[in-house]
């Protein structure tokens, strides 16, 4: 259906006419809500809009928006989505993918995007488990998680995607959680506004295979102890009453403060020229410390796209050269 | 060398040599990596393109960039042939080889023609030279070099004489010793100096002092040459009569890519390429980011995956997406080849393929990647395969690659070689007006505001419509799960799916009834066919032709379209008693031929990393031809 191009669009019009097919109970669910909200809100036209997805349960993602969608293979959502962008710089371009397709198979991939701040905004929705695959361990499953691939424990070390992205020069790197509608709302958002490559981390449950995962720093009784939002400006507070901090010590070795210690709460500066804060907060120990939500980076460098596509309209303004000047380019001789 | 010796009377003869007439010489030039072959070749045949004789060469060297200096791994080597007369190959045998050293000299000396000319740089004929090439006794003291016409000259010795006055240092002015071999060669060839003294001017235009120095010792070589009496004949090769036009020396990865461009132009529509480097395909990605004026967009990727990828992302936003490689990376592209065809998208794979399995010998050539890209793919997936056959002809190819893919909207594998990707030949240019149209139309929203359907078809070529994202009215959703037909949704229905694989094989099968009839080499009937597809080309023409002038039933036949097969090539072949069909590979084409026609193709097999022999054809044919006609 054409739509008429002035009209703000509603959430509801980001709804595909396809059947939502995750297991009930997914924290996809709550995702898809989010972003078709933030999307209506941003004011995004359906037309301009292009969704591209790996493989897995977050991948379905396209196929129930009604956007331009491209579902594509296992780990190369960023590559064909770095294609379509340095192709048609205009279009805004979202690559869905999960711990699994954007850490595992897709790693090299991810990094890459990331060095190169291609103008993509990425949703990597973190489940620490592989779901489509029913339930084997991820590349950000705890050591000692049993699943069905590791019976005795998987004795892999998981990596921080969060950590992942800065070590990869990352421009935009934040996280959120699937049930914090509003916080992960504002992320969207906060990642649309950026213009290189923006990543989100999600954390998502998944209720079949890992249900629970991030419960005991979600959960409504612990979360305010157990979760420090990240705010620009402003120091690293959490706990119910604020009564507690984030300090650095000289090792950049992070502790807790509280009481008279409070005032040495570090004050977030996600614009900072070293990622020295950020990395130190996405590497803390989940076990000891409260786990960050929010914006860990934000620099502003030149899109990879815009850069692409400078050097071709400068080679185009200075050199105009007809096809047959092309091919009879060079030493040419005549033969009567 | 063939030809006439005829002496010159005037005045003075006893100092003039005598001047002989040929019809066709065959040189190669070989010496350690780091001694400049390529460039000496590359200058010789440019040169020579210039002079109007038909020309066809063949680049072989290492796959490491330098190997260790003076040993047998490290041989580089360059063979021309140039001639007064059509010729189709660099030749078998050469008539004169330069030998650098003694590596390059127990390398080569066992191709060299009996009675050839033999020039040695005798400057590195030291003991340690010699053991690093394994030799036990200095061939030049025993008989290791009788039959041949040997020629030493220091040049080690004579390049740094002349050099005297050059700012270089000495290991400058020793590189120079090639352009002092290439001087000996152009005085006994009668070439013309001048090209290589412009293109050595430009090559180094900011180093004024390696100009100097290299065309010093050129002109030291060819002043040597003439004044002393080591050579009694020098020897010239009159201009080819070529059909008339504009020709350019080109070679295949350079024509390739002009191809490429040149349909992009045709249709309207800018090249996006995603690569990996890989030898011997990085020339592509080379040449093709040099085209940012005619709108082309390079990217090199993290990988080949990656380079697949973004060309495929590249199509579905409405550019031509390709992607260059050879065998191994053809291999890791093999899921997003899949993905192409599912999502039914324009996609053009060049694989400029080398010797395999694995890495295999990366600068060596062989054809053997033909049933990867037929069938190397998961599923029933079938897809377009093309391959070109000389340097000149990868234009049209490359050109005929984009022409399929918009018009089918499916991806196509283009098959080159290492032998057509660094060889060179003359190439008559297009008449660029007379290329032939390719026209691309993009989906736009039925104006019924009907819900946009990613697979409605076009009714003859089966094609879907391909919609730009950024078209108002046209959202869509497509992937790699299998589709309905029409709308495009996921589907798992049993007929759909058996309808759908069936639908992608038609769409592949349709491209055979736009091809335009096989022109044979020869009568449409009679003993034997050779059929040939690929760089095996010009080697089965110069054995087909010199059958036929001997009398024999023997015809030619070359494919470039190899899925679909060309709908005449049945009746071709069923015209003869038999069909032979010379591949570098273990008979990969003539599989395919006989499951499919159930004809009894005889195959002739070559996997050494090394192009056919004309003469190995022929002799191959006589053998057939000899029980055939029993």
């Amino acid at each position: 259906m054409t739509r008429v191009d002035q009209v703000k669009l509603t959430k509801k019009d980001f709804k595909s006419d396809q059947d939502v097919r995750w297991c009930p109970g997914c924290g996809d669910y709550s995702i898809l809500n989010s972003v078709q909200a933030a999307f209506a809100d941003l004011g995004k036209k359906l037309h301009e809009t292009v969704i591209i997805s790996g493989i897995g349960c977050s991948s379905r993602f396209p196929y129930y928006m009604e956007t331009y969608g491209f579902h594509t293979i296992h780990g190369r959502a960023p590559s064909v989505a770095t294609g379509v962008k340095l192709s048609n710089p205009d279009l805004d371009v979202w690559v869905i993918t999960g711990d699994g397709d954007a850490m595992s198979i897709g790693g090299n991939h991810f990094i890459h995007t990331m060095r190169r701040n291609v103008g993509l905004k990425v949703l990597l929705f973190n489940n620490r488990i592989y779901g489509l695959t029913k339930g084997q361990y991820s590349p950000t499953s705890p050591t000692g998680k049993v699943t069905k691939s590791t019976p005795m424990g998987s004795v892999d070390h998981p990596f921080s995607p969060i950590a992942l992205a800065l070590g990869a020069g990352g421009t935009f790197v934040a996280r959120s959680v699937d049930m914090l509608a509003s916080h992960l709302q504002s992320m969207v958002k906060r990642a649309d506004s950026h213009a290189g490559t923006a990543v989100v981390e999600v954390y998502q449950n998944c209720n079949i295979f890992n249900d629970g995962a991030y419960k005991h720093f979600t959960d409504k009784t612990v979360r305010s102890d157990r979760m420090i939002e990240l705010r620009h400006g402003e120091p690293l507070l959490f706990g119910k009453e604020t009564q507690k901090g984030i300090a650095f010590d000289q090792n950049f070795q992070p502790y807790i403060v509280e009481g008279d210690g409070l005032s040495d709460a570090f004050v977030w500066d996600e614009a900072a020229e070293s990622p020295a804060p950020a990395m130190a907060l996405a590497t803390m120990d989940e076990a000891i410390f409260p786990v960050p939500i929010g914006v860990f980076r934000r620099q502003e460098k030149v899109n990879y796209e815009q850069a692409v596509n400078l050097q071709v309209e400068h080679a185009k303004g200075v050199r105009q050269e007809s096809l047959r000047d092309l091919l009879y380019a060079g030493e040419t001789w005549r033969v009567e | 060398m063939t030809g006439t010796e005829t002496r010159d009377g005037s005045e003075g003869a006893a100092s003039e040599p005598a001047i002989q007439q040929l019809d066709q010489v065959v040189i190669r030039f070989a010496g350690d990596s780091g001694d400049g072959m390529q460039l000496t070749g590359d200058q010789f045949t440019r040169t020579t393109a210039l002079m109007g004789n038909d020309i066809a060469t063949f680049p072989d060297f290492p796959a490491e960039i330098r190997a260790p200096a003076g040993t047998i791994p490290g041989v580089s080597a360059f063979q021309l042939r140039f001639s007064s007369f059509d010729i189709h190959t660099p030749g078998d045998a050469p008539d004169v080889l330069v030998a650098m050293n003694p590596a390059a000299l127990k390398v080569h000396l066992p191709h060299l023609k009996k009675d050839g000319v033999l020039l040695l740089n005798s400057a590195s004929f030291r003991s340690l030279d010699l053991k690093k090439a394994k030799y036990d006794v200095d061939p030049r003291t025993d008989e290791t070099l009788d039959g041949y016409r040997v020629i030493e000259v220091d040049l080690a010795k004579r390049t740094k004489e002349a050099l005297a006055n050059s700012a270089l240092d000495n290991r400058g002015k020793d590189r120079c010793k090639n352009m002092y071999a290439l001087g000996i060669l152009y005085w006994l060839f009668h070439r013309d100096v001048e090209p290589t003294e412009k293109a050595i001017a430009q090559k180094f235009a900011k180093r004024p002092e390696v100009v100097e120095a290299n065309l010093t010792a050129m002109r030291a070589g060819h002043a040597y040459a003439e004044t002393t009496e080591i050579f009694q004949t020098a020897y010239q090769v009159a201009p080819a009569k070529l059909a008339s036009g504009t020709y350019r020396n080109i070679m295949g990865n350079q024509a390739l890519c002009l191809g490429l461009v040149a349909a992009s132009k045709q249709c309207g529509v800018p090249l996006f390429l995603g690569s990996y480097p890989i030898t011997p395909a990085s020339d592509i990605l080379h040449q093709l980011s040099g085209y940012k004026h005619h709108g082309v967009v390079t990217f090199q990727a993290e990988d080949e995956i990656a380079a697949v990828c973004a060309a495929i992302g590249a199509s579905y936003a409405g550019q031509i997406g390709l992607t260059s490689t050879s065998g191994p990376g053809v291999a890791l592209k093999t899921e997003a080849m899949g993905l192409a065809i599912m999502a039914e998208l324009p996609l053009v794979v060049l694989n400029v393929q080398r010797a395999g399995p694995s890495t295999g010998m990366p600068t060596k050539t062989q054809q053997a990647d033909l049933l990867q890209a037929m069938y190397g793919r998961n599923g029933e997936s079938p897809m377009v395969v093309i391959a070109c056959s000389t340097p000149a002809d990868a234009f049209e190819v490359g050109y005929e690659a984009i022409r399929i893919a918009t018009k089918y909207m499916v991806p196509v594998m283009l098959l080159s070689d290492g032998y057509i990707a660094n060889g060179s030949e003359p190439w008559r240019l297009p008449d660029v007006e007379r290329l032939p149209p390719i026209e691309v139309s993009y989906a736009s929203p039925d104006e019924s505001g009907a819900k946009y359907a990613p697979y409605k078809r076009h009714p003859e070529t089966l094609a879907r419509p391909w919609a730009k994202p950024g078209t108002l009215g046209l959202v869509h959703r497509i992937g790699g799960l299998e589709k309905q037909d029409v709308t495009g949704d996921i589907s798992y229905d049993p007929a759909n799916h058996q309808h759908m694989v069936d639908t992608r094989a038609q769409k592949v099968a349709n491209v055979a009834d736009d091809l335009p009839a096989l022109q044979p080499i020869g009568e449409r009937s009679g003993d034997v066919l050779v059929l040939g597809w690929g760089s095996p080309r010009g080697a089965i023409t110069a054995a087909v032709t010199r059958l036929q002038s001997d009398g024999h039933k023997v015809s030619a036949a070359f494919l470039r379209h190899l899925n679909p097969l060309p709908n005449d090539l049945e009746a071709l072949m069923r015209g003869f008693k038999q069909v032979v069909l010379p591949e570098l590979n273990k008979g990969q084409l003539a599989m395919v031929l006989r499951a499919k026609y159930l004809i009894d193709v005889r195959s002739l097999s070559q996997v050494n990393g090394q192009p056919f022999q004309s003469q190995v054809i022929e002799d191959f044919v006589r053998s057939v031809l000899k029980e055939v006609c029993e």
